[in-house]
């Protein structure tokens, strides 16, 4: 019998994991204030926005899809979070209308993904690919190609605020990433996202509706940016028609990945995400320590996806006995 | 010159320390078709694989024509003329028949662009060697199974092989391919070719084989004239005891209409079949591939849309839209197509088992501890050799992966079971598991309904059967004394009438 690992890890998490340790120990020797605990807690808080989006995108990833439109529908729903917190004056209840809204706005937008991608069999990367586009474009178009700034002190406060110490946005990581985690390995649904990702023909014989199981996953993506989109735009207090959340497909997907979910769907892990966005955080944080050029953290990024898909591979090879 | 073409000695392989194949020393003969057959996990796929290059042996040594090789990947054994037509086929679906012929191996002009009127009357040529009408520049998937296997020879024959390995390759096949399959094989073997033929078809194995090798959990057991070695002793062999009665005894079956289905229709496939089925009855359905057999279940389903009929289930008629209406009025199908569309074969044994049935699992977070109960009690029951409950299905022989899946479509407790095929690929011992659970099932009250192409074992089965043809029933034949040429007649439209 496998042995089960703790906090509800794999033994797909056990590379990425690895990796995570490696990277800690040589973190921690190449510069003494990496350590810090405020140091750590801004790792956190930095990969916890498109970690988030990352959770979503595994169970789309596990159901053979994929999801380019993440990056702009965050930067849509946070421009739309903030006409709603401005439109309502700004209190509690302003906040909590933008809070529903964007979570409304993202399973509707996700669910707009899922129907063109499984009633209308469009390639998921094509669909998109399409709204990616299209939701970028409306954020540019409502606001102007500027700004989308906040009028209310308390919507900022919100997005700065802590508690225990540990960053908002850190908390409602870990938080969202504990029931997703319970939702895929614990509960029917997260069975049949793994189905429907295997082989589909199986599924579908097995009386599983495999349109909405995969419709369901980019519901899920939705929402998770929705949450993300609010945390995002309350930190800043306002959203950059144009640049906020660019390449946050890219992060989250790099995630998922190096987290230790293959492209090829059909299993996956929602800690490895946590994992996976962690190590993107701790390489930038290091780079930056060290004071390699910013521009080049793309290209680190990149050939760390890379190399994460290229060991999986060897491992799953040497699993599967030559 | 000496007359033997491969010696191996002493070859054995392991995976992960587990010994698969055990010291196999034997010699094939120039010209010879010699016939391996075995149980599934008996090591026969791990020898070919050896003799293609495909797996490296880790102990022992091949001779080939007097000389010592060793063969590295398939492409070294291709190199010294073996090659290996697989059991499930390696064709490019979107290209046509010579371009999967020459692929990799393009004939060229001399400017360096494809010569396509060259492999056009090279496939054109190998295909009238093998007497096969197939058209060179017709696109694979317009092609019958018959037709692409054709493709797949003529792929092995285009270099000049000396060794020909075949993988059970009548399994898809109806009795007319098998026999111009044959004919070709006694023509290669005219020529000198030698010809390796694994099968789980003992008839077929007995009729065109020279020798037949008999391998039983890795080890060799005998290599003998096929003459010398009837039928049921190649099974005693196979399996290590005796099989005394490899079918159940049939009952009549009293019981209630359980199941009944009227003139059910599916455009261009079914065409508005009516029959019933009673409580404890298991109704076979014969018929050459292609009869709409697979149809009528999947149109049963829900999976396949149904233009006409009814469908009624304890006197009670169904809407059937989708397969989980099927599963909910109680009916369960066992696929003709087990790694297509039965079972995951990158999922834990326990997760196939509850794949149908997982909502009395999840309230609603699953119970891990009473689905490896439930999943315990189905190897106890159906005697499934897996390594462990979490075993990935890849891991499993393809008998034990049909006990799982005809698990998985027990587990929703159905009325209705339709197997489809139920023994297909599956090797004499799981058949003859497979064939008592099917009788045990009905006699506890299921109505079973029974698609086969293997006429032996619809008429072992069934004290009623259903012949199909082009979507109808083109007869029914009932009682003791049912024979293979009635049913034939009936399937090939010789005879009519129901």
């Amino acid at each position: 019998m496998r042995k089960s690992l703790p906090f509800g890890l794999k033994t797909e998490n056990l590379l990425s994991l690895g990796a995570l340790v490696v990277l800690f120990v040589l973190s921690s020797i190449a510069s003494p204030y990496f350590l810090q605990l405020r140091n750590l807690l801004n790792i956190l808080k930095q990969v916890s926005f498109s970690g988030i989006i990352g959770l979503g995108m595994a169970f789309v990833i596990i159901a053979g899809g994929i999801d380019l439109s993440v990056g702009s529908m965050t930067a849509f729903i946070g421009a739309i979070a903030i006409l709603i917190v401005n439109w309502l004056g700004g209190g509690f209840w302003a906040i909590a209308a933008a809070w529903i809204g964007a979570m409304i706005l993202g399973a509707v937008a996700g669910l707009f993904n899922g129907i063109l991608v499984t009633k209308g069999r469009v390639a998921a990367f094509i669909v998109t690919l399409g709204t990616m586009a299209i939701f970028r474009s409306l954020t540019l178009y409502i606001g102007n190609a500027g700004q989308f700034i906040s009028n209310s002190d308390a919507y900022g406060n919100m997005g700065m605020s802590s508690v225990l110490g540990v960053p908002t946005a850190v908390w409602v990581f870990f938080i969202l990433a504990f029931l997703l985690s319970g939702l895929l390995n614990r509960t029917r649904y997260g069975r049949y996202v793994c189905a429907v990702g295997s082989n589909e023909k199986v599924a579908a014989y097995a009386a599983i509706d495999i349109d909405k199981i995969r419709m369901l996953t980019y519901v899920i993506t939705g929402v998770m940016v929705g949450v993300s989109a609010v945390l995002l735009s309350s930190r800043m207090n306002s959203v950059n028609s144009s640049d906020t959340a660019a390449n946050f497909e890219m992060d989250a997907i790099a995630a998922v990945v190096i987290g230790g979910t293959p492209m090829t769907g059909g299993r996956g892990t929602v800690w490895g995400v946590v994992i996976g966005a962690v190590i993107i955080g701790m390489i930038n944080n290091m780079l930056n320590m060290l004071s390699v050029s910013a521009y080049l953290q793309g290209t680190v990024k990149g050939l760390v996806i890379i190399a994460a898909v290229f060991i999986q591979r060897g491992s799953a090879r040497s699993r599967n006995g030559g | 010159m000496s007359d033997v073409l491969v010696r191996t000695s002493g070859i054995s392989k392991e995976f992960s320390s587990v010994r698969v194949l055990d010291d196999i020393s034997i010699e094939i003969r120039k010209g010879e078709i010699l016939g391996i057959i075995g149980e599934n996990g008996a090591g026969k796929s791990t020898f070919i694989k050896i003799l293609s290059g495909i797996y490296t042996p880790t102990q022992g040594s091949i001779e080939f024509d007097g000389r010592r090789v060793e063969l590295r990947d398939a492409a070294a054994a291709k190199r010294i003329g073996v090659s290996l037509i697989p059991q499930e086929f390696n064709l490019v679906e979107t290209l046509n028949v010579y371009e999967n012929i020459f692929l990799g191996e393009e004939l060229r002009t001399r400017g360096g662009l494809l010569d396509r009127r060259g492999m056009i009357a090279h496939t054109r040529e190998l295909m009238k060697e093998l007497g096969a009408a197939v058209d060179p520049s017709a696109s694979i998937r317009t092609l019958s199974v018959a037709q692409k296997q054709m493709v797949e020879i003529a792929k092995a024959i285009k270099i000049e092989s000396r060794l020909l390995i075949m993988d059970e390759p009548t399994t898809v096949l109806t009795v007319h391919e098998i026999d111009i399959l044959f004919a070709l094989m006694r023509r290669l073997k005219g020529k000198g070719v030698t010809i390796v033929y694994i099968s789980h078809k003992l008839k077929e194995v007995r009729s065109v084989c020279d020798r037949v090798m008999v391998l039983r959990d890795g080890r060799f057991i005998c290599l003998e004239t096929t003459d010398a070695l009837e039928i049921d002793e190649m099974a005693r062999r196979m399996v290590g005891r005796e099989l005394n009665q490899i079918f159940p005894p049939k009952r009549k079956a009293e019981g209630e209409v359980a199941f009944r289905v009227e003139g059910l229709a599916v455009p261009g496939l079914v065409a508005g079949l009516s029959f019933e089925i009673r409580s404890g009855e298991i109704l076979g359905f014969a018929g050459l591939i292609g009869a709409g057999r697979t149809e009528l279940a999947e149109a049963i389903m829900g999976i396949r849309r149904v233009s006409a009929g009814r469908i009624f289930v304890g006197g009670r008629e169904l809407r059937i839209r989708k397969p989980a209406d099927a599963v909910k009025a109680g009916i369960a199908y066992l696929s003709e197509d087990r790694q297509g569309a039965g079972i995951i074969t990158s999922f834990a044994v326990h997760k196939n088992v509850t794949l149908v049935s997982l909502g009395d699992y999840a309230r609603p977070l699953i119970s891990r501890a009473k689905e490896l109960e439930k999943t315990r009690f189905y190897v106890d029951r159906f005697e499934i050799k897996a390594p462990s409950l979490d075993a990935r299905l890849e891991n499993l022989s393809g008998g034990n992966q049909q006990k799982v899946s005809l698990a998985k479509s027990l587990d929703t407790d159905p009325k209705v079971l339709i197997v489809d095929e139920p023994t297909r690929g599956v090797d004499v011992k799981a058949k003859h598991d497979i064939y008592a659970f099917i009788r045990e099932l009905a006699d506890r009250g299921l109505a079973v309904m029974f698609i086969s192409s293997e006429l032996e074992e619809v008429m072992g089965m069934c004290e009623r059967i259903v012949v199909m043809r082009e979507g109808r029933a083109a007869g029914q034949v009932e009682g003791g004394h049912i024979t293979e040429e009635e049913i034939m007649y009936y399937a090939m439209g010789i005879k009519e009438g129901v």
